[in-house]
């Protein structure tokens, strides 16, 4: 498999800030590739990069074989990138934002039409409508259209889902997977670790740098302690008793239950019950549970926390 | 050449759907130029006069009987003691005051010369300039008719050429243009370009296939149509209502403008590339550009009477060199062979700010 995008040794610094460091990576053609982190990961900064908008500081970058410094004109011409702010005209309608972005490009809707069909169709009711009086999820599916009228190679999408309703997200990401399907290399950026399982592979970030980088489950196999998930009446005591409990390695709420992870690695869930109902909890269940990215992401964080506290 | 045309269409949509930005393009010209026009004039008629008149003798009637027939001023009040003159001026009721002393007509047949003192409210130096000399040309009239036999003297007969009434919408309608000109082409460019970046559309047109030119080009040219369009309109105004007269050619009066636009377009242009934000944007232009061309350009302060460092800095002014050439070309009738050089100087500053501007353009967001 040819890559799409490769990143070696990619740093880039604002200031007194280290926004990017040591970023290497490589996403394969026709991949659903998730960037996931917090804001101020340092995922837009990548995407600024690759996208040929920002110079890197160190290290170097290609997209389709082409170095993001010196190819950029080339680079440009064969990407498609939707920007985390909403980056359309609001003074134009629905329809006029597409034939600018398409003009732009140097091609028509009309030519394009067959790959944008399936996102359009649902705004064409609305196409004489002005862009800023579209609902959230409305704008995002033209600002898809309007990154995939020139029908790019690569598809880069800055947190595309972000203020977007669930239902407006779930079809999002369809339209995403259809898009995979057709053969589009996709890197799509998000702080929903939901959306993360979607992709085919993901990479956390966080401070600028990638914290791990697998498949969706190949990623949880990082989370080595056992898990357990802790449910009972009183969700808040039982949160309140764990914190305070001098084994507990971490207690979050998940839901209406908590994981949680204890030091003491040969730790039982029995032993846990136990120890609870004699704190008085009496309708409390405690079952050892699969990782998922969510807790990845958090135990890895604390790690990486704990390692730079030393 | 499909995608600048699609980049054009776009502009004129932006324009034309903001109802600000119309409202500046077509109504601001109109409305400058009538309230110029109508409104802020230096011409003074009907100047509230006080006579403090101590000898009531045949001259003194005399005079103030000139005065009053001058169509300059009105009589408003006779006034009794230097006292009463203070709070006249005070109560604003007078805005010049005569004052005759005692045995008026018998010290002129005596001592040949008598002296009348003229007060004017000094608060409004402009006003009491202008005053002090319709009074001070009645009193010569005056004097030149009395003495008519009795001494041999220079008098200056003045004319004003190209302007032999002194009408002050001569002197605005160019100075407006240059100032509508300004407005309309480096504010409105250099606005419409930080909003692109501002609202992050402007990192799509990067990433896009247009090149930076096409880019510049494509914001320049719709500004440049309606500036035109706009000194069309203020000439044909100017000369229709006002009776403004272009004594020169018509056609070279147009080009000029169009080098002019150009001009402004750079500057604006080059404004937006050094500044992210509108709000900068446009704080740059109204006062880097809009005061200077106001106050430095010799629209309403002659760059002569500057001090000289103002002078030096009134040749940047891209609207000086405009003034001189369209009060040459609409007053004066000037051929081209009179203001080569004012369009030389604007016409290589059009070229530098162009060429830096497309030079600071940036293809990437740093």
């Amino acid at each position: 498999m040819k890559d799409a995008v490769l990143i070696a040794s990619v740093g880039k610094r604002f200031g007194a800030v280290q926004a990017l460091q040591e970023v290497n990576l490589s996403v394969g053609e026709g991949e659903l590739f998730g960037f996931i982190g917090a804001d101020g990961a340092g995922k837009t900064t990548l995407f600024r990069i690759l996208v040929t908008l920002l110079l890197p500081d160190e290290g170097r970058a290609e997209v389709l074989g082409l170095d993001v410094v010196r190819s950029y004109r080339d680079i440009r011409k064969r990407i498609g990138y939707m920007p985390g702010k909403f980056s359309l005209y609001p003074d134009l309608s629905v329809e006029e934002n597409l034939r600018f972005f398409a003009s732009v490009f140097g091609t028509t809707v009309e030519k394009n039409y067959e790959l944008i069909r399936d996102i359009y169709s649902q705004l064409e009711p609305f196409k004489t409508r002005r862009a800023g009086k579209l609902s959230g999820g409305m704008k995002q599916k033209l600002a898809l259209s309007c990154a995939l009228v020139h029908r790019p190679e690569v598809l880069f999408l800055d947190e595309p889902t972000t203020g977007v309703d669930a239902v407006s997200r779930k079809e999002f990401w369809q339209m995403l997977g259809r898009l995979r399907e057709q053969g589009m290399t996709i890197l799509v950026s998000t702080p929903y670790m939901d959306e993360a399982v979607l992709c085919d592979r993901i990479a956390f970030m966080q401070e600028g740098r990638m914290l791990a980088l697998d498949t969706p489950t190949g990623i949880t196999t990082l989370f080595r302690k056992p898990l357990f998930a802790i449910r009972a009446r009183e969700t808040w005591r039982l949160l309140c008793v764990l914190r305070v409990s001098p084994h507990a390695a971490s207690v979050y709420a998940f839901g209406i239950a908590l994981h949680y992870t204890d030091n003491r690695p040969s730790i039982r869930a029995d032993e846990l019950l136990a120890a609870l109902q004699a704190d008085g909890f009496t309708d409390v269940s405690v079952s050892v549970i699969q990782p998922g990215i969510e807790d990845t992401f958090i135990a890895l964080m604390e790690e990486k926390q704990g390692a730079a506290d030393e | 050449m499909h995608s600048f045309r699609g980049f054009l269409l776009k502009e004129f949509y932006h324009i034309f759907r903001d109802r600000r930005t119309v409202a500046i393009l077509f109504g601001m010209p109109l409305i400058q130029l009538l309230l110029f026009g109508f409104a802020i004039r230096n011409e003074i008629q009907e100047v509230n006069l006080g006579i403090y008149d101590q000898s009531h003798d045949a001259v003194t009637r005399e005079i103030i009987d000139k005065l009053a027939s001058s169509g300059y001023f009105v009589m408003t009040q006779e006034l009794h003691s230097i006292a009463e003159i203070e709070h006249a001026f005070a109560e604003g009721s007078i805005a010049e005051a005569i004052v005759f002393g005692p045995g008026f007509a018998a010290r002129m047949l005596r001592e040949g010369r008598v002296t009348v003192q003229v007060v004017t409210d000094g608060s409004n130096p402009n006003v009491s300039k202008i005053i002090t000399g319709y009074t001070a040309s009645v009193l010569q009239d005056y004097r030149n008719t009395a003495l008519r036999t009795a001494e041999v003297g220079v008098e200056a007969v003045p004319l004003m050429m190209f302007n032999p009434e002194l009408k002050s919408v001569y002197l605005f309608v160019p100075g407006l243009m240059a100032l509508i000109l300004m407005l309309v082409s480096a504010l409105m460019t250099s606005i419409s370009i930080t909003r692109e970046k501002e609202s992050g559309t402007m990192e799509v047109l990067l990433v896009s296939s247009l090149r930076p030119v096409e880019i510049i080009i494509g914001k320049v040219v719709p500004y440049f149509l309606l500036s035109f369009v706009n000194v069309v309109t203020v000439v044909a105004l100017a000369s229709f209502v006002f009776g403004v007269p272009c004594r020169g050619s018509v056609l070279l009066l147009m080009l000029e403008s169009l080098l002019f636009i150009v001009t402004a377009l750079s500057l604006g242009i080059f404004i937006s590339t050094i500044t992210s934000s509108q709000q900068v944007a446009m704080m740059i232009s109204l006062a880097g550009l809009l005061l200077p061309t106001i106050l430095l350009s010799g629209f309403i302060f002659p760059v002569a009477s500057m001090p000289l460092p103002l002078r030096i800095i009134s040749n940047l002014i891209p609207a000086k060199w405009y003034l001189i050439i369209v009060r040459g070309i609409m007053l004066k009738g000037t051929s081209f062979g009179y203001i080569w050089k004012e369009t030389l100087v604007l016409a290589v500053m059009a070229t530098v700010l162009m060429a830096a501007s497309i030079k600071k353009f940036k293809t990437r967001l740093q």
